[in-house]
């Protein structure tokens, strides 16, 4: 009757609103908790004169299907041959992020179908990798002024050699495909790292250091815009201490900039997704450069099955620890020695950024925007050489005026107008007095301007040499005295800091080419 | 050729067992050339000894054979062997989609279902302690090339091997097409039929 339906209805309600408050609840104290977890999968193309398996050349540019040979169109009756300088890239590359080298390693196929994938499959290394266990140590801004240089150190799975694809490129107009297969079969150093990374700026930093190594090696010119190095995250987000959450891989990420902002992106739509109740779901996602989102991936249909099998055409790759260790009879050039590479690593960054702290005494972050910007340490070394001031006092020249001007127009420091010397000709101008700090800036935008003119030139055309003449700044300092006889008083009663006041008149009379030692002491001597 | 039989009697065919003895010299790289120069050799010599009666077709030298004159392999009785595996549909359909191979009939089913089996032979080996092997070659030395440019530049002949080039490209259709479901492709075939 009515009397049981009534109770139902309420028990109902009573139910639904305990439930709805307990989930308003929970979703109201997650969103602080819930962290991003962030593991990078790196595509590094091996800088190599030829391919991975085939003796065709590699290069960013050439007319379609130029370098492509029959074994990278996958003809019939063809075999895969490995390319010595691919292994020796990889093998240092490994050394350099503190790797273990496998001294054997095989290879592997990884089927799947793609039209730019002739053969069907890709050979890759998924059992036994060249390389496992290493470590990326890179460096972020933290602290309140985000001028606090913070270690970090990112693990790195594992290195693999393995084959590139061609490039497709979609005519959608005429709904086809085109196929150029001049970058199948390039070399690629596939580094996997562990998801230890937690937001975009970690992994933004971290990328950067891996750029500046591998440049350093010269095993991958790591250009993300040219395609050298391919950067796909893998994005989810967890209360600390529980289980990671579902993942979804975020890619076509095109610059270390697009990264930061592709991740931070990914790691709020999962949080919002949770918020809302809804689960993430494991997918590939593309991220789009113009609107910063991302966007689902068509073209993957759920959860892949590679097939992976070894490969039958290479027996295992072996490399060697030393010369003592070489098998008899080997010829020399079919060998790689590990000992050999080790020897002929060059600088790193990290070595490089601690050396440079250390001869000039300038501090770790000013270290660190030498060893960011190209050319920049080379240019600081330069100018140096030409000046008689001393580093720590040359570095904020460099590291602030010089890369902000180049910073402001998208500049390298090769295009910079102001070479090493001008600049340390403008440098010995204010350290023996003849310009101000202040001016010394003005002369420098001046400079920047007018490529070619000197710092002398400038500050004589427009006069702005320091003005040290005693008589004359005697007479302005006793007019700004006479005209603030408050500012006066305050000062003789004990407030030594309204001189300060006294004295940015005096420099707006002189267009501040007063000496401000000299202007300090005649008004300190007038105040008292 | 003929079908002949040979007799303890010498002709100019007969040769010894020993010259014939295939030998694959594993420090050459190519293995034929060392039986190609066997060839020549046992064209020139006439020696008779351990000549046994071989009967073969289409074949100008006799030999002794190592292949048993009976059979000599016995069959495994089924309880040594895993219980036979059995394949849902949703797994053949996702074996077809990922190797694009097709099973449309009862009959291909079948096939595969006896060569897994045939495969389920290998289990009553007993391979403890060896270690899996991937290929015969996985014992020989990898070699390693040259970083030179030695091939490519061949565009034209290749784009020749296709039907649709575009301005150097190869033509493909716009991403995968995806495989129809079981459902729909066994509509299309019974509308192939017809």
């Amino acid at each position: 009757g009515p009397g049981l339906s009534l109770s139902l209805s309420l028990s109902l309600s009573l139910s639904l609103s305990l439930s709805l408050s307990l989930s308003l609840s929970l979703s109201l104290s997650d969103p602080q908790q819930l962290v991003g977890v962030v593991g990078l999968e790196v595509h590094a193309q091996i800088n190599s004169n030829t391919k991975l398996f085939s003796g065709s050349s590699v290069r960013f540019s050439a007319p379609p299907n130029s370098l492509v040979s029959p074994f990278d169109a996958s003809l019939p009756g063809t075999l895969p041959v490995l390319n010595k300088r691919c292994v020796e890239a990889a093998v240092m590359t490994a050394l350099a992020l503190n790797c273990t080298i496998n001294k054997k390693s095989l290879f592997d196929r990884k089927h799947y179908f793609y039209a730019d994938l002739p053969a069907g499959y890709q050979i890759t290394q998924q059992r036994r990798p060249i390389a496992v266990d290493g470590t990326l140590t890179y460096s972020i801004l933290g602290g309140k002024k985000r001028s606090q240089v913070i270690r970090r150190t990112s693990t790195i799975k594992q290195i693999q050699l393995e084959q590139d694809s061609g490039k497709s490129l979609h005519d959608d107009l005429r709904s086809q495909t085109l196929i150029d297969l001049n970058r199948a079969g390039v070399g690629l150093m596939e580094l996997v790292m562990e998801p230890d990374m937690s937001c975009g700026e970690e992994a933004a930093a971290a990328v950067r250091e891996l750029q500046l190594i591998l440049q350093a090696l010269g095993t991958c010119q790591a250009n993300m815009s040219e395609g050298q190095l391919r950067v796909d995250a893998n994005v989810s987000v967890h209360k600390p201490g529980e289980p990671l959450g579902v993942r979804t891989e975020v890619k076509n990420i095109n610059s270390v900039r697009f990264l930061s902002r592709a991740i931070d992106y990914e790691i709020q739509r999962h949080i919002q997704v949770l918020q809302r109740g809804g689960t993430v779901q494991n997918e590939t996602r593309a991220f789009d450069s113009k609107s910063g989102e991302t966007i689902p991936m068509r073209d993957k249909e759920g959860l892949q099955d590679y097939r992976f099998m070894p490969e039958p055409n290479l027996p295992p790759l072996i490399v060697y620890e030393d010369n003592a260790s070489l098998p008899t009879g080997i010829d020399a050039c079919q060998a790689v020695v590990v000992q050999e590479i080790r020897a002929g690593l060059p600088e790193l960054p990290s070595i490089k950024r601690d050396r440079l702290v250390q001869t000039y005494g300038i501090l770790p972050e000013h270290s660190f925007t030498l060893v960011n910007e190209d050319g920049l340490v080379e240019y600081f070394e330069a100018v140096l050489k030409a000046t008689t001031k001393e580093p720590r006092k040359v570095i904020g020249w460099v590291t602030n005026e010089l890369v902000g001007h180049l910073k402001q127009r998208d500049m390298s420091v090769s295009q910079s107008p102001i070479s090493p010397s001008a600049l340390a000709e403008l440098l010995e101008r204010q350290e023996s007095g003849h310009i101000s700090s202040s001016v010394a800036k003005q002369v420098f935008q001046e400079m920047w301007r007018s490529p070619g003119k000197t710092a002398s030139q400038i500050i004589q055309e427009q006069d702005l040499g320091l003005v040290s003449d005693a008589t004359q700044l005697h007479s302005i300092c006793q007019k700004v005295v006479d005209s603030h006889p408050v500012e006066v008083h305050a000062i003789r009663n004990g407030n030594k800091k309204v001189l300060n006041k006294l004295m940015g008149l005096v420099q707006k009379e002189t267009k501040g080419r007063a000496d401000p030692v000299l202007v300090r002491a005649i008004l300190q001597e007038k105040t008292s | 050729m003929s079908l002949f039989s040979l007799s303890a009697k010498c002709t100019c065919r007969a040769v010894s067992m020993k010259s014939h003895r295939p030998s694959f010299n594993l420090l050459t790289n190519d293995g034929y050339s060392v039986t190609k120069v066997e060839n020549l050799h046992r064209r020139n010599r006439c020696l008779q000894s351990h000549i046994t009666r071989v009967t073969r077709l289409l074949s100008s030298e006799p030999h002794h054979s190592k292949v048993p004159k009976v059979a000599t392999w016995e069959l495994i009785p089924e309880d040594q062997l895993p219980p036979p595996a059995h394949l849902p549909a949703d797994l053949v359909d996702q074996l077809e989609r990922l190797a694009l191979v097709d099973f449309p009939t009862k009959q291909g089913l079948a096939c595969l279902e006896k060569a897994i089996r045939f495969a389920d032979q290998l289990h009553v080996v007993d391979t403890s302690g060896v270690e899996p092997m991937d290929s015969v070659l996985e014992d020989r030395a990898l070699q390693l090339r040259h970083d030179a440019v030695i091939e490519g530049g061949c565009a034209e002949e290749l784009l020749q091997l296709s039907k649709n080039t575009v301005e150097e490209y190869f033509v493909a259709p716009p991403g995968n097409i995806p495989l129809p479901r079981r459902e729909e492709r066994a509509t299309m075939m019974k509308h192939s039929e017809l």
